[in-house]
This record gives structure tokens, sequence and C-alpha cells, in this order.
């Protein structure tokens, strides 16, 4: 009995259908499109647009300046929601669009189904082909195992981080015992287990006293957790831990009156700072490829009026991701090298290898695997700092610069090439 | 061994007086209505980021009494013209309800606050340390959150068995009918239980979004779990609800103090760790812990579906 | 609970229509909209058709409401993505492509036999939180067991690197739709036959009176238990599906999310309806996907539609439209068209007002610079100017004002004044 009903409904959707998939011509003088594919809702949204924001301000600043080949640089969000197979639909869904560059970095999951989706399409579709930057995915499988020749990394993978921070505490005597918390998920078991064998390696002054795991967003109170840092008498505490898991984590540590450092990949965005406040003083290290005191230290002028230009424009937040920065730019030299922004292959190429002065020295992006390598920062939470982060009060200051040589990690990418 | 335990019973009575805020609100209102309202996480949300916005302009101690009646009002708005209209249909509506007003409080706290977490403290009185056990400090805020469900549960205990009106709602939780037709307007009845309840989770909100972060997915996290409390409870049962807070933020603390592992305890056996029995020998136990209230849950609907103190049959 | 049983009984074969008409329409859309992403978005509406029909044998039929159907959606994936690995990894050998749902089919239905034991005893409030509890379980120990989840990044699998029963090549997307297609029809005839057996109208018995059914000599729990197991399997066959067009699947296919997706699909649809869940999962995957690039308050919108029928037609959209058809029929609608037709303008009206609200109040808390223009409806708008607010607020009040406080009075005293004439 209700045949009209469907017949209307459809029709609807037909319409509607229509409406969202109209082909999108273009031109030489369009914008070069980049799809930035992150959570814009639900509770990693807060992390989607602190990117998206990043990305907005950087493409303004170099159509300021004439963009790419004359041509604009324009951001286009997508809401993957924090899902992988969500995500492999926004690759498809960029390339039907015409858009030859994705980015992404929140999950290395995510980020691991990118590099199928993008490795599937441009096997499938040759002529309509995809490259994904990876602003922040830092699980080391991305540039090893699952190594692609359209992924490139402007991050330091997480082994490079672990192999930065474990050079600079083979210095540090008063670093015996380690405990390490982590999130129960490939990343935190990566930093798990490399810590083990890096301590066992590199520390003989200092010996793991324990290694916890933690499910992802589900603690709420981690005192329990405290209560055996506290027991196994540890004096450093090494945690891939992000967003509410870290700080939660550093605000049960320093209401216990726990004398302990932690060091984190994470301490300096995400909300932490302005979770933690005064309470991660002295306490909270972070490893980073930049932090906004690093302007300060090594005069650093225009790029501190960048930082303070975004801060301008966007009060609650901070710039935060150096590496933005680094992607975006390389980008731009890639694509004038090659002449167009059509040819992917010939970006590839051009991406390799590619040595770029940016503000922080000379990075290079491996040809090898894709990987950046760069000087990484540790830097350790300080009310004395000229900037503070996320209007916390407290900022960061160096603690060690640790040179590229010392953050470096051999691959083992076996890498496809067209 | 004592350490962790002394360690595990005064962190789970802490965990658990926060899950009781909560869940007490819930069980009342499932006890009187019949509705599980899935959007009780939201009003605990509501409840945290109420006194964060009051206590820029009326200081903390005045938002912790305004923020739980601006909920209780949000919650009689909501039974008044949302859920009642509801009622006429059935019990799955109504839930579905809930379910549908728990994605729009979020979406609209994002909106409004941001979706960042926003900085709600506690005034810089409570950070200073009561006292120290075992060498780990306790700050005067975990004192006072004690404190605050001590309170809550005399004034529920106090409300329903000692008042006119605390007589009314017993009489409705078993028998609504009768007590309409003793001539009790029940829909009124119904408003401010709804109200009441939510105000009591705005209340846990005031609290745990200091004790916890204040963001806009606080509500998605907190949701399950409450139910897991007030089924295990008995529905409908405050002093279930008491118990099955304290157990649950007890055991799931405990949990997450020691170092256990089938493997570790009693040895591998060259068991692998792989394949399904291969993982669980060696699972440690911090990694059950956020499983064990649904793993409870399930059993409990399955070997007494009354909970602990519950007189009838959910 | 109405069901639209009064055709049953009696085969009518004009009423089969709408079974030739759809697939028709669905093998024609391909050809109109080529670009992969809206295959894809199609291929999601047909595996979404058979997930949220697989529900509504639950929810519409025997009145189980579930919070956790996702569980035997994402074993059912889980199990056809190893099998579609173990393919891979032969070299292309083993079961045909075609056939892979129907291991999915098996999965779900065998976890639906186990996990359905227990948690089909009591309906109600009970039966959804052991569903709700199960899905948290099984969802927490995807993350766990690693070996047969693949962790947080899950596994991958290639639909091109298997055989073929008729030779396809299933790398480009259009021909997997039209396997998709295939088996949602499949599987709706399936499902659409299963409501007409006695077990459907036992089912039905069982959730409008338990007690008079049991008297009557039906066993509730068995019922319900075969329900459930059949609805599993279904759900399962699905999950199959979904793993040959998306070719990944990991711990999100049984979560919390997934569980309330098709809820929501199937509830909005309508669940007295066997076309209801169809029109409800269509249309939420279709809002999912292209709202979602329109607007960053598509979650609100969503809430707020769901809220709106649970309010106002809990019959569900399909639900709005036969009541109206039936009246229209009954000649109820004689002589007051003009002002149910006033009436849904004026709805029409309100709903575009609460848009410009909604879309004005995200504009101005969200964006960095509330002051930069915008395009709203197609003007160029200023959200810090008082203008655009005021009209939309006046466009919203006028709209829902005339629709509560004007045309549904009028329309009640237009009806009732007929009725009271045909007494007299």
């Amino acid at each position: 009995m209700q045949q009209n009903p469907k017949t209307r409904l459809l029709t609807g959707l037909a319409v509607g259908l229509s409406l969202a998939t109209s082909p999108i011509a273009h031109a030489e003088d369009d914008p070069i499109r980049i799809s930035f594919i992150e959570p814009l809702s639900g509770p990693f949204a807060n992390v989607g647009d602190l990117g998206l924001k990043h990305f907005r301000f950087t493409a303004e600043k170099m159509n300021e300046s004439g963009g790419i080949l004359g041509r604009d640089i324009k951001i286009i969000a997508m809401d993957n929601k924090q899902s992988p197979s969500e995500s492999v639909q926004l690759v498809q869904r960029s390339a039907d669009e015409g858009i030859k560059f994705v980015t992404q970095g929140n999950g290395s999951n995510v980020g691991g189904a990118m590099i199928e989706a993008v490795e599937r399409n441009n096997r499938r579709n040759k002529d309509n082909k995809v490259l994904y930057l990876n602003y922040a995915a830092v699980d080391p499988a991305l540039t090893n195992e699952q190594c692609s020749f359209y992924h490139f990394r402007f991050d330091a993978a997480s082994d490079i981080k672990l192999e930065a921070l474990s050079n600079y505490m083979k210095d540090q005597e008063d670093i015996n015992k380690i405990f390490l918390v982590n999130m129960d998920y490939s990343h935190g078991h990566f930093i798990s287990k490399r810590m083990t064998e890096l301590v066992d390696e590199r520390l003989p002054q200092a010996e793991i006293v324990g290694d916890v795991m933690h499910p992802i967003g589900q603690v709420r109170d981690f005192s329990p957790y405290v209560s055996r840092i506290q027991q196994s008498g540890a004096d450093t505490l090494v945690s891939g831990n992000w967003g509410n898991d870290l700080s939660l984590l550093v605000r049960a540590i320093d209401s216990a009156g726990l004398d302990i450092k932690i060091h984190t990949f994470y301490g300096g965005g995400l909300g932490t700072p302005a979770a933690v406040g005064l309470r991660g003083e002295g306490i909270l290290h972070q490893i980073t490829e930049w932090h906004s005191d690093v302007n300060v230290d090594e005069g650093l002028e225009e790029y501190e009026n960048w930082f303070r230009e975004f801060k301008q424009r966007y009060p609650e937040i901070d710039w935060y991701f150096h590496r933005v920065y680094n992607q975006m730019h390389m980008l731009k030299a890639a694509i004038e090298e090659v002449g167009n922004a059509e040819d992917i292959d010939a970006i590839a190429r051009a991406l390799e290898g590619m040595k770029f002065e940016s503000p922080t020295g000379t990075i290079t992006m491996r040809a090898k695997d894709h990987q950046m390598l760069q000087p990484l920062y540790i830097s350790v939470m300080d009310a004395g700092a000229k900037y503070d982060a996320d209007n916390s009060g407290v900022g960061w200051g160096t603690v060690a610069q640790i040179p590229v040589e010392q953050a470096t990690v051999e691959t083992t990418c076996n890498m496809r090439r067209p | 061994m004592l350490e962790t335990i002394a360690y595990s019973i005064f962190n789970g009575v802490l965990y658990g007086t926060l899950l009781f805020m909560m869940s007490s609100g819930l069980t009342l209102i499932f006890g009187m209505m019949g509705v599980l309202n899935f959007a009780h996480a939201s009003f605990y949300m509501l409840g945290a980021y109420f006194a964060y916005t009051l206590g820029l302009t009326t200081g903390f101690w005045l938002a912790l009494i305004l923020a739980p009646i601006a909920v209780g009002a949000m919650g009689a708005l909501v039974e008044r013209y949302g859920l009642r209209r509801v009622h006429q249909y059935g019990h799955v509506p109504e839930l579905l309800f809930t379910f549908g007003l728990a994605y729009v409080i979020e979406e609209l706290v994002a909106l409004f606050w941001g979706t960042v977490p926003i900085p709600y403290k506690a005034p810089a009185v409570m950070n200073t340390t009561a006292f120290t056990m075992f060498d780990l400090d306790y700050s005067w805020f975990k004192v006072f959150i004690l404190l605050v469900a001590v309170a809550m549960f005399v004034g529920l205990w106090l409300l329903l068995m000692k008042t006119r009106a605390g007589q009314v709602i017993q009489a409705a939780l078993s028998r609504p009918d009768m007590v309409g037709a003793l001539g009790h307007n029940v829909p009124l009845v119904f408003t401010l239980v709804f109200a009441f309840g939510c105000a009591l989770a705005g209340l846990g909100g005031v609290v745990g979004g200091i004790q916890f972060v204040t963001d806009p997915g606080m509500a998605f996290m907190m949701g399950p779990i409450v139910f897991v409390v007030v089924v295990l409870g008995g529905l409908g049962s405050v002093p279930g609800a008491l118990v099955a807070s304290l157990i649950i933020g007890i055991l799931q603390t405990f949990f997450l103090s020691i170092n256990f592992s089938l493997a570790e305890t009693i040895g591998t056996f060259n068991i692998e760790n792989s394949g399904f029995f291969g993982v669980l020998w060696h699972m440690e136990a911090t990694r059950i812990a956020p499983v064990l209230p649904f793993l409870l849950l399930v059993l409990t609907l399955i070997f007494r579906p009354r909970g602990i103190f519950g007189k009838r049959e959910a | 609970m109405a069901t639209n049983t009064s055709a049953a009984g009696r085969i009518n074969l004009l009423k089969l229509w709408p079974w030739l008409v759809i697939p028709l329409i669905a093998i024609v859309l391909p050809f109109v909209f080529d670009s992969g992403h809206t295959i894809n978005l199609l291929c999601h509406m047909g595996i979404a058709i058979i997930f949220a029909l697989s529900y509504n044998m639950l929810l519409g039929n025997t009145g189980l409401l579930s919070f956790g159907h996702a569980v035997y959606f994402g074993l059912g994936a889980f199990v056809a993505m190893h099998l579609l690995r173990a393919i891979n990894d032969a070299g292309g050998q083993g079961l045909p492509i075609e056939l892979l749902p129907l291991v999915g089919a098996a999965a779900g239905l065998g976890f639906g036999i186990i996990f359905g034991s227990f948690s089909v005893r009591r309906a109600g409030v009970v039966f959804a939180m052991i569903t709700l509890g199960l899905g948290e379980l099984m969802h927490s120990s995807s993350l766990m067991f690693t070996d047969f989840f693949g962790g947080e990044a899950g596994l991958f699998g290639y639909r091109d690197e298997a055989p073929s029963l008729f030779g396809v090549d299933y790398a480009p997307s259009r021909n997997v739709y039209f396997l998709v297609v295939a088996w949602t029809l499949i599987a709706a005839i399936l499902m659409y036959l299963l409501k007409k057996t006695p077990l459907g109208w036992m089912a039905n018995a069982v959730r409008d009176n338990p007690e008079r059914a049991q008297f009557v000599g039906y066993n509730p729990t068995i019922v319900r238990y075969i329900q459930f197991v059949l609805s599993a399997c279904f759900a399962g066959l699905a999950g199959g599906l979904f793993v040959i067009s998306n070719e990944i699947v990991n711990d999100e296919v049984l979560g919390r999310l997934q569980s309330g997706a098709v809820l929501l699909g199937t509830f909005i649809g309508g669940i007295g309806y066997f076309i209801g869940p169809v029109v409800g999962a269509s249309l939420v995957s279709f809002l999912e996907s292209s709202l979602s690039a329109h607007t960053e308050a598509w979650v609100l919108y969503f809430g707020l539609l769901f809220i709106a029928i649970v309010m106002f037609a809990p019959m569900g959209l399909v639900g709005i439209i036969h009541t109206q058809y039936l009246n229209w029929k009954a000649g109820g609608w004689k002589g007051n068209t003009g002002i149910r037709l006033y009436l849904l303008l004026s709805g029409l009206v309100g709903i575009f007002g609460l848009i410009c609200v909604i879309e004005l109040s995200y504009h101005y808390f969200r964006s960095w610079d509330p002051s930069a223009p915008f395009v709203l409806m197609g003007f160029d708008t200023n959200a810090t100017h008082l203008t655009p607010w005021l009209v939309s607020f006046a466009i919203t009040i006028i709209g829902f004002g005339l629709m509560c406080l004007h045309g549904n009075p009028l329309l009640k005293r237009h009806v009732s004044a007929n009725s009271d004439g045909g007494k007299a």
C-alpha cells in the first residue's frame, strides 16, 4: 500500500544524489586543493579542528605571497569521524572530485588505512592518482613494512623519537628507574617494546621497573596507576599517551605529590597544557620537532611573527604543528619543480630526498622510505617561558636539542615504485 | 599488598561516590517512571559546564548550588515538553527520545563551549594536601568529594524515608496507579522526580568535572558505566545504587592496582601469547579492568536480573 | 503497533510491483551517477538496508530493542575478512567472492546461537541492557585479541584477488555494486517471506502480548530466540558484503556507534512497515555521507530529526506518508487539502528558519572570525550583525507559529465539523 511514498522518496533521493555529486570542472587557474581528512565531529573533534586551523592559516599565508605556481591553495575539510573505513571513503571521494593531495595525521590506524586506500586507488585508476601527506601519524610501520611511494611522513616516527630520547637519557645520571604507562594499542605496544630494548642496550645505569597498558579513553581515574608507580620507586615515566589520557595521568601524579619526571610525545598539545596547567611545571617533558620558545631562544623573528599572527587569529589555541609549515612549503617546492600540480608521480619523485631550509635548520625527506629526518627538542613545562601553551600560564623551555644524526633510525622499507 | 588494598579501598570509594552521584538520580527516575534515561550522563556534563560558566561570575561555592538547580530546571523542561508527550507511545520511544537527546546535548555543548576541554578547576584552597597515606598525597578536594557524597546519601535517605513527599515517591515507585487514584498529581510527581534526578547528576558533574576532564566527550565516556551501576544495584533502588557504585569503584581500582595475570601467577606452562586462550592466559589484570563492569552487567542480567537490592525485575 | 498486514494472506500480484521497480531503479542508478564515490555510497545503502531489515526483525517484528546488533554485523565481517585474506594468500584460490557474504551469515548465525541463548530469556529493558553490555564487551575485546581483530588498525583484504563465479573483475566499484544489489534483493525477499510465515505471526504475538502467546501454546522465549538467531544471521550477511565493498574492517564495525546508527535508521524509516528500514537506512547513509560534507552541524540535524520523529511520528517517515495516504483514500482530505498543504508549507518555512538559525550559530561560535561573510541560503551574510538573526528567528517563529497556532486548530475544526456533519 505504500508505493507512492517509495517512488517519491526515491526521486527525492535521486535529486539529492545528483546535487551531491555534480562534477566539478577545473582549469589551470583553479585552486590547488588539499583534502584534510580528520575527525571534525565526535570526541576527537578538537584534535581535528586544531590541525584544520593550522592548514587553513598556512594556506592563507602562502596564498598572500602568490600561492603555488600562481594558483591558490584551498584546504577541503572532510570529516572522517576518526574512523579508518570512513577515511578510505574520503580518499575515494577526493579522487572523484579531482583532488590530488590528501593530508591526515591523527591515528596511525587511520594512517594505515589511508595508505591502503591511496595505493589501491593509484593502482586501479592510473590517470587519477592521489598523494598522501602525513603530518602526525607516527607508527614506524608506515615507513617500514607498510611503506608506500605515495606516502610522505613529516613528523618523526615513534622509533625515531625514542631513539632521540634514549640518546638524551644515556647522559642523565639521575635516570635509574623507568616506568612505562601506555595506551593499549599498537602505538603504546611499540613504545613499551622498543623502550625496553633501548634501556637494555644503551642505559646501563637504568632499568624498567614497570610497564602498564591501559585502554584508550576509558580510564577516568589514574590514581591506581599512580600508586603502582609510587610503589615501584620510579624516578622517570615514559608515556606515549595523548589527549585526556595524558592530562588525567599527569593530574593524578601531581595531586598525589609524586616526585617524578614525565617524558611524553604529546605533552604540548591536544588540550593537555590547559588541563594540566601549573601542575606540570618542571615535571612534564615532551619530545617534538619544535616548540614555541625555540623561536625566542634561536632568534627566529620571522617565525615568531608567524606564531603570533596565528595566536591573534585563534586566541584559544597555539601554533603547534611546526611540520605543517614544513609540509606545505615542501609541497610547494616540489610542485614548482615539476611545473604542474597534476603529475603525482613526478611530484612524489621531487619530494623524495628533498632538503628544505626550515626555520629550525636543514631537514631532509629520506628517499628510501619517505620519512622526514629533522632535529628534535626535548623540552619541559616552564612558567618562565615567553609563550604559554593554550593560555595555561606555562610554556616550554628547551632541555636538550637532539641533532639529526642522533634522531635517525634505519628503515626496512622495500618500496614498490611505479 | 596491604598498601595496595588500602589504596584500592580509598580510591575505589572515591570513584564509587562519584558513580553514586550519577546513578542515584538515574535509578530514581527509572524506579518511578520506568524510563532508562540515556541522556543522564549528558545532564552530568551540563552540570560541569554550568558550574564552570556560573563560577566565572559567582565563584565556585555559589555555582556548586546554582548549577545543579539549573540542570534540574532543564530536566524539568525536558520531562514536561518532551518525555511526557512521548510517554503515550510506550517505553521504547521514551528510551529512544533520551537516546536522541544525548546526541543533541553533546552537539550543543560543543557548539557553545567548543570541543577543547575547558579549564574548569577547583578553588585553590582545595588543592592543598589534606593528608598523606603511604607517601601519596590526598588533596582537600578528594575529601570534599566524599563529604558531598555522604551528605547526598543522607539527604536522599531522609527525603525518601522521613518526608511526605518521599512517601509519595516511595509509593509511586511500586504502585503509580494507586497513588494517582489517591488524588496525587502523578504527572507533577514525575516531572519533579525527573528534575531532581537530573539535578543530582548535575551535582555529580560539578564535582566530577573537576576530578576528571570537562569536555564534550565526557558524557559519552560516562554513559554506559552508570547503567551498569544501576542494573547491578537493582533498578529503582537507591541503597542498591550506593552498594553497586562502591563495588564497581573498588573492584575496578583493585584490578588496576595489582600486577596480575594467570601466566605470571600460575606459570606460563609454555603457553604462547597468541590464540584466544593464550592471550587470555597472558592478559594482565589492568587490561581487563575496564571491561569488568560490562562483564558484571551481563552476568547480573543472566543470573539475577533484579540486581542486588531490586524489588522487582526490570 | 500497526503493521501493513492487510495485503497478507491473499497474494495480489499487483501489490508486488515495488519488488520489480526498486531493483530496476537500483540497476539504472550507477549509469546515471557514475562517480566512484556515489557508487560507494550506493553500496553502503544496500548493506545498510540488509542490516536495518535484520534489525527490524527484532525491534519491529518481535519488540526486542537491541543496543548491540552491530556485534553480529561485525563478527560476520571479521570472519568473512579472514577467509578473504586466506584466499588472497592462496594466490586467489578458494571460495568465489560472490559467496563470501554467506560466510558472514554463517558466522552471524553461529554467534547468534551462542549469545542469543542467554540474551532472549527476557524482553524489554533486561534484553536491551544485555545487548548493551555484550556490545561493549565485544568491542573492548576486539582491541585485546589483536590476532583475530587486527587491533585498531583493522584488517585489509583485496576483493580483486579472489576467484569469481561469473568471471567478473571486482576492482571497479560498479561491479561490486551489482553484487550488493543482488544480495540485498535476495536478503530482502527472504526476510519478507519470513515475516509472512507462521513464525513471523508468532513473533508479532509475542511482541504484543507474551502472556497470551504463551497461553496459546507458543513459548515466547523460543520464538524470540529463533527471531534473534535469524536476525543475527542476516546481520552477518550484511557484514560479509561490507568486507567486499570496503576491503577493510576494524573494531568500529562492532562498536556502539554502529549499533546506534542502525537503530536510528530503522526507527526514522518506520518500524511498523517492511519498507520502513529500507527508507530509513538509505536516508541515514545518504545524509551521513553528504550532509557532513556540507555542514558542520550535521550531527545536530541528525539528533533533531530523530527526536522529532520520536515525538511526533513514532511510526517513522513511512508511517507519516502511509497514514496520510489512507486518510486521503478514505476521503479525509476532502475539502481540507488546502489546509493540509498550508500546514506542510508553514512547517517547511519553520524548518527553513531553524536551519538558518543553526547555521548562523555554528558560524558565530565555531568560526575563527564570526564577522567574516559567509553564504547562507544564497545570501551573503554577516553573523555578527543583528539583521540575519532577527530574520531567521522571525521565519522560524512565524513558520512554526502558523503551523501550531493557526493551521493545526484550523484543520482540527475542519475535520471535526465534517465528521459532525456526517453524523447529522
